[in-house]
């Protein structure tokens, strides 16, 4: 089982009663805002659980892996993450928990 | 961009919900994604991307200080995967810059010729 936006949209209805529209627009618009900021150039700061960063990577070779076909991989922006150190804790508790 | 001005953004974008109601929706969406991680379960966000743990093994490692070694135990840490969508927006905006970029120099050459 994964969370999903419904998941968060349900929550949101119960926890803090918006309607279900506003729950599910609500959700929408959370996640849509995060991807212009980065579509933009900007960077996505979080507090308490992480940063959405954008690194430039340069041409590189690649290959097909299909053919083993030599094509060069274009430079690109590509987003990463780096979770925040309250989240890196959090989730080293659980794996304490499993072992 | 922040926590808090990712709120106003939205408050910006809808006009029927309450500042404060859009504050405590975004601080709850987040907190449930944490929580969601903490306990080991996956975030799937179709567009966005989806988050999940990676194991890192037990290691030995060493006290910087006092150059001691340490046993460190496994654990995990959030990762997240970047979805279609946001791969392609994001990449697709870039290549616009480049292609902008490229255009300018050759308009400022030309003018300057």
């Amino acid at each position: 089982m994964a969370l999903t936006k419904a998941d968060m949209a349900e929550r949101l209805f119960e926890e803090l009663g918006l309607n279900k529209r506003e729950a599910k627009e609500m959700v929408e618009m959370f996640f849509e805002e995060i991807r212009m900021a980065l579509e933009n150039g900007e960077q996505v700061k979080l507090s308490g659980f992480g940063n959405f960063d954008l690194r430039e990577k340069k041409q590189r070779p690649g290959r097909n892996p299909k053919t083993g076909e030599e094509i060069p991989i274009s430079a690109r922006r590509v987003v990463t993450f780096r979770p925040g150190q309250k989240l890196k804790a959090r989730v080293e508790a659980y794996a304490g928990r499993e072992q | 961009m922040t926590k808090s001005e990712l709120i106003e953004v939205i408050a910006k974008a809808q006009n029927h919900l309450a500042y404060r109601d859009i504050e405590l929706a975004v601080k709850c969406m987040i907190e449930e994604m944490s929580q969601s991680l903490a306990s080991g379960e996956r975030i799937e966000i179709r567009g966005f991307g989806s988050f999940s743990l990676h194991y890192r093994p037990p290691r030995i490692g060493r006290n910087p200080k006092t150059g001691e070694t340490v046993a460190l135990s496994g654990k995990y840490v959030p990762y997240f995967k970047p979805g279609k969508e946001l791969r392609d927006r994001v990449n697709n905006r870039y290549q616009e810059e480049l292609a902008r970029q490229e255009a300018g120099l050759h308009t400022r050459e030309g003018q300057a010729g």
